[in-house]
């Protein structure tokens, strides 16, 4: 159930391996790529050979400078500087495609894995990372592969190519000039770890700075009330303070590791101009190849001042890409048998509940030895204390998850059976807050049932004796609900949900009923909406008010993950138990002397 | 060359101006390290320019003639060395000093300008906070406070290189004068060149931004609306949704990518075009005995390295628009004024409860809606009072009036027969504790939470979450009163929340409790045992409490019955329901619903 986590680590390759696999777009056509990314990097070395050339053959030609055979050099360079120049364009541009549109791809496979994962039901704490799993994880994917993959790609193409080139002039110079960069080479790793750990204690202190920050603006009235602004300002100071100094720190190692190229590149032309004189002495090597060398160490400088950077990306793209990757690897606990399953006919259904144990993996039970049949037609509700046990049981019965032992089956078919199209066509679930998409009510609407009408949905708010409800708003079926819905009070989104769900036509109900938010009369209309929307079928409502209960045609009642009680409210209350306490505690509050 | 130069539009123009003024403004606040960082830059860029200078110099002083005459001059060597290692080093120091001192002037300015911003949103009134939205506030200080100030990071290396092309154009002419002409050519091409290509990057990557904003929206509010997706069997049409915008997004971002794949080699090749140019040119003034090579070694050399840091300034501009956006949005909170005004009275501590007097109240909403009229009742010390009316009848303001997170525009709220606006700053919450209908919980543990930094002995934070009913679960939890809790610790149910804060309140011991449907998150059994609790522990508290819930109103001594902002009524719960047949309505509705024939 829980995601891939840090402490089971796939190896890099093996997770750069997977994810090539599930966006294919990234391999496609690599092979010309890299013959551009080649054919592109041959352009960095044009400038120093050409110098070379022309030091040595133009200005030094015998009878002196020779201008025809400078025009010829600097000819041909132009030509493979503008070559190379085009061969650049073409890698640049097939990497951002062929990496966006992969990534394109992982995201909407990801997104959509993520609503088979019953994390998102279970554990709404989650919720936040696993939008960034689709989003921010993604893009740092997509960073690396384009910018660090170009400059990888380039600059060990760089280093290797200016490498040869000097080994060609000299051999001796070449390893001078390596003496004084392999160091630096070496200890790329090194800072790269220094680096990585300072950037982490720079986001977790962003972290805390961000929820610090945000105290006096969501908690303004509280900060007010209590006159604790002197508090709340020194607790916002210290944490910009902790964050400014993680940054400073940071920074200061960056800037340092930086440098090191240039010294390195001194270094290199010191000993390239000295070794090179005393080469040149004994006639092994010309004055113009010395120099060019000049101009080689500088191709040297970029790769190394950068490595730790493209390092601390790679690593960082590695892990979002294994994040992505966990998600879909998750196997859905609920899996969908699909075609070769056994679709539900359109009736109102039985419910039995077969010696149904439920528990969270690693936890204790939630539920216990359930054994429980509802007859078609008949409107149940479930109470029970808080923990209790009661939402388990309406997860179960709409397969939110499944039961860790026992069957529940719906007309004598095992639920496990049922495809999701027919599954979720027969049975709706009505949850606790009625969530709404920031779109219009009429689009909300229609998530019930894709191809409604207007006139569909004015029947169905009709039906539900909702009319004049819709009518107090200025725009009817136009009118914008806002975020979450909430440019709609709490009661009016649950009024919204049951049109959503009278329009779906199941043919069995699952209601989690709460109005605590709820003013009393717009309490009732619910209640109202409720019971239209509960005739011809079967109904279980989780009742979190025992009114509900009274209205039941059965009452079950669950305490500690069992069933201790069920008949019909006046008989229960007769026997007492948990169901009379429950009552009497409810009546104590309702009543006054 | 002169037209894209024209067609920099006047607005584009005024960014820049409003850019760099946002600049001044952060060179005023921080001349010492600004001056320390572009000291390093100019260092960096003088020693760039140098290393040029050391190349040219070595080849014609040391190189050739070694080479010439077969003989090595080893002081000359000994000169390459340390000519060589020292600019190195120097140059080391140079980057260390501009990128530190970059760094810690960005951050600097961030840190003045969140406490700055953070300390405004104390300062200022809650009739100001409910203008605003919350997303917009917290972007305030998060990422506007951040756009404003990301120019200094590439501040430091565009004044440097700027001072190294002047540099390095100096040292040209002075090498040859023809050869420097030939090279300065590429300059200004280049940093045209750069500013055409910010200009088709940037709205480019505005968009691109905007789309990833979108793209999250998508995700959050389907995975919030999951259960909805799910028990309807929507996921293709969401993933439709989703897989819309990520197209939109990787269509933008290959479309900047493909603008950057031209501009990126063109950039690399106009130096290099330059170089080839001067080696021509070059060639035949050595020939025609003009110059020396190592000139034009020197000069080649320097076009190399000076054109690649012209993109520092393509860098810096490209920044200026978001930044001016955002030091504007950020200006406008620090601009704003508004400040609760205070007295300076205090009122006399005592056991007693408070005596709370409303007299003829009015409140408006900013665009002018009544939300109060007239409101008028007294609590005498020691009583409760229940305010009861249907939703949008005013009670949740009625109880920020009492707080004074905002004052009526009309009539007074008195405590102890002072008037609220009298009392000193923060003299009113030594008496009067608001439980908020929706709880707001610190970053902070459970002890921090309730006590609020006030000197409290833990036996009291007990007590007080005893009589919340709030003992239970923080026994629980792992580390009991040092438990963290808020947006990055252990996250509680709203009900937990709810109990919580009112244990906040109650440690206080406030002579005025005022619950605004503070327990509406609550089980009602809990509700109840928290309701008893209440009546034992602060007998003596006078209490106003806003509530739905019959039991809740059982609690009352008498009820003010709230209807469209104005008092329809007050007296005893049994007078109440006796002759106002609207109040009965209310909290009768229970209770007409149409009973089963097995009611009891």
């Amino acid at each position: 159930m829980s995601l891939q986590t840090a402490g089971e680590e796939t190896p890099a390759l093996r997770t750069i391996r997977r994810g090539v696999e599930l966006s294919p777009e990234l391999k496609q056509g690599i092979g010309l790529t890299l013959f551009f990314a080649v054919l592109a990097t041959i352009g960095r070395i044009v400038v120093p050979v050409s110098v070379q050339q022309v030091l040595d053959k133009g200005v030094a030609a015998p009878g002196g400078p020779d201008v025809r055979f400078t025009v010829g050099v600097t000819a041909i360079a132009a030509v493979a500087i503008v070559v190379t120049g085009l061969a650049s364009y073409k890698m640049t541009y097939r990497l951002f495609s062929s990496a966006e549109t992969g990534l394109a791809t992982l995201r909407t496979k990801a997104f959509r894995h993520v609503h088979d994962l019953p994390l998102l039901t279970q554990n709404t704490e989650r919720r936040g990372a696993l939008v960034s799993r689709v989003t921010s994880d993604v893009d740092q994917v997509s960073q690396f592969l384009i910018f660090g993959g170009i400059i990888s790609i380039v600059s060990v193409g760089q280093v290797a190519i200016a490498t040869v080139v000097m080994a060609i002039y000299s051999w001796q110079l070449t390893i001078v000039v390596w003496v004084c960069f392999l160091p630096l080479f070496l200890s790329l790793r090194f800072f790269q770890r220094r680096l990585s750990a300072a950037y982490g204690i720079v986001r977790q202190q962003v972290g805390v700075m961000l929820s610090k920050i945000s105290e006096p603006v969501v908690g303004a009235a509280t900060v007010r009330s209590y006159a604790i602004e002197e508090r709340t300002q020194d607790r916002i100071d210290t944490a910009i303070d902790r964050y400014k100094e993680a940054s400073t720190r940071a920074q200061g190692l960056t800037a340092f590791s930086f440098s090191l190229g240039g010294v390195s590149a001194g270094l290199a032309n010191a000993g390239v101009l000295v070794f090179g004189v005393l080469l040149g002495v004994d006639d092994q090597i010309t004055a113009g190849k010395v120099l060019a060398f000049a101009f080689l160490v500088s191709l040297f400088v970029g790769p190394v001042q950068i490595g730790t950077q493209v390092l601390t990306d790679a690593q960082n793209a590695i892990a979002g890409w294994r994040r992505v990757i966990g998600i879909l690897d998750t196997p859905a606990d609920v899996v969908d048998p699909g075609a070769s399953g056994t679709p539900l006919p359109h009736r109102s259904v039985r419910i039995s509940f077969e010696d149904i144990t439920f528990a969270y993996p690693g936890g204790p039970s939630v539920l216990r030895d359930i054994d429980l049949v509802i007859e078609p037609n008949t409107r149940v509700a479930v109470v029970g204390e808080t923990g209790s046990g009661k939402t388990t049981l309406a997860k179960l019965l709409t397969r939110l998850m499944d039961p860790s032992e026992g069957v529940v089956r719906l007309d004598g078919v095992d639920l496990r059976e049922v495809p999701f199209t027919s599954l979720r066509e027969r049975v709706v679930l009505v949850p606790q807050e009625g969530f709404l998409f920031d779109a219009t009510l009429r689009a909300n609407a229609l998530y019930g049932k894709l191809d409604a009408t207007d006139d569909d949905i004015l029947r169905a708010v009709g039906e539900l004796g909702l009319a004049d409800w819709l009518d107090t708003l200025p725009r009817g079926l136009d009118t914008r609900v806002g975020q979450r819905g909430e440019s709609l009070s709490a009661g009016e989104r649950q009024l919204v949900a049951l049109v959503r769900a009278h329009l779906a036509d199941p043919d069995l109900l699952v209601l989690d009923e709460a109005t605590s938010a709820v003013d009393p009369a717009l309490e009732m209309r619910i209640g109202r909406a409720l019971e239209q929307l509960q005739r011809g079928r079967t109904s279980v409502t989780i009742a979190h008010r025992l009114s509900t209960a009274e209205n039941a045609d059965e009452v079950v009642v669950v305490d500690q993950g069992r069933i201790v009680q069920r008949g019909p409210h006046a008989r229960l209350v007769a026997e007492g138990g948990v169901y009379g306490r429950l009552h009497a505690s409810w009546v104590a509050q309702q009543s006054l002397r | 060359m002169s037209a894209p130069t024209s067609s920099l539009s006047s607005a584009h123009r005024g960014t820049l101006r409003d850019g760099f003024r946002v600049l001044g403004v952060a060179i005023r606040r921080e001349p010492g390290i600004f001056t320390l960082s572009t000291l390093g830059s100019l260092l960096f860029g003088a020693l760039t320019v140098a290393d040029a200078w050391v190349l040219g110099w070595s080849t014609d002083h040391v190189v050739l003639p070694a080479f010439d005459t077969g003989d090595v001059w080893p002081g000359g060597l000994l000169v390459i060395v340390a000519l060589f290692v020292g600019v190195a080093l120097l140059r080391a120091v140079g980057i260390v000093a501009r990128r530190l001192g970059a760094g810690v002037m960005q951050y600097r300015m961030q840190a003045h300008y969140r406490r700055d911003v953070t300390r405004q949103y104390l300062r200022l009134p809650m009739s100001w906070h409910q203008r605003h939205p919350t997303g917009q506030l917290l972007s305030n200080a998060n990422s506007d406070v951040e756009a404003a100030w990301a120019p200094i990071a590439p501040l430091p290396m565009a004044v440097g290189t700027v001072a190294m092309m002047v540099i390095a154009i100096g040292q040209m002419l002075f090498t040859d004068l023809v050869l420097a002409v030939v090279g300065l050519l590429v300059f200004p091409v280049v940093i045209v060149v750069n500013i055409v290509f910010q200009r088709l990057q940037s709205p480019l990557m505005t968009r691109a931004q905007a789309l990833r904003a979108e793209l999250s929206e998508v995700a959050h509010e389907s995975f919030d609306g999951a259960l909805v997706v799910k028990s309807l069997g929507r996921e293709a049409e969401e993933t439709d949704r989703f897989a819309r915008k990520a197209q939109q997004l990787r269509d933008v971002n290959v479309q900047a990518g493909r603008i950057r794949a031209a501009f990126d080699p063109l950039l690399e090749a106009l130096p290099s075009i330059g170089v080839l140019l001067v080696l021509i040119v070059g060639v035949v003034r050595v020939r025609d005995g003009l110059t020396d090579p190592g000139n034009v070694v020197t000069i080649g050399y320097l076009l190399t390295i000076v054109a690649f840091p012209i993109r520092s300034l393509g860098w810096l501009v490209g920044e200026f628009p978001r930044s001016v956006v955002g030091f504007g949005r950020v200006q406008k909170v620090l601009d704003a004024t508004g400040e609760m005004a205070y007295g300076d009275r205090r009122l006399s501590p005592s056991g007693e409860g408070a005596r709370l007097d409303v007299r003829r109240v009015a409140y408006r909403y900013d665009g002018g809606q009544d939300l109060l009229t007239d409101v008028t009742f007294e609590v005498e010390p020691g009583r409760t009072v229940a305010v009861v009316g249907a939703t949008a009848s005013g009670k949740s303001t009625l109880t920020s009036l009492l707080m004074r997170l905002v004052d009526p525009d009309d009539g007074r709220v008195l405590l102890d027969g002072t008037d609220l606006r009298d009392l000193a700053a923060g003299a009113l919450a030594e008496h009067v504790a608001l439980v908020p209908q929706q709880a707001f919980l610190f970053d902070d543990s459970v002890r921090g939470n309730v006590t609020l930094g006030a000197d409290v002995p833990d036996e009291e934070v007990w007590a007080a979450l005893r009589t919340a009913q709030a003992d239970g679960f923080v026994a629980a939890l792992a580390n009991g009163l040092d438990t963290t809790l808020g947006e990055r610790g252990t996250s509680l149910s709203g009900g937990q929340r709810q109990r919580l804060s009112l244990a906040r309140a109650l440690v206080r011991h406030p002579r005025l409790l005022v619950m605004d449907d503070a327990t509406s998150a609550v089980d009602p059994e809990v509700e109840a045992r928290i309701l008893a609790a209440l009546r034992t522990g602060t007998a003596s508290g006078t209490v106003v409490v806003v509530a739905y819930r019959k039991a809740t109103i059982a609690l009352a001594d008498s009820v003010v019955f709230l209807q469209d902002g104005h008092v329809d009524d007050q007296g005893t719960h049994a007078e109440l329901l006796a002759r106002n047949p609207a109040y009965a309505d209310l909290v009768n509705a229970y209770e007409q619903e149409p009973q089963p024939e097995a009611a009891p």
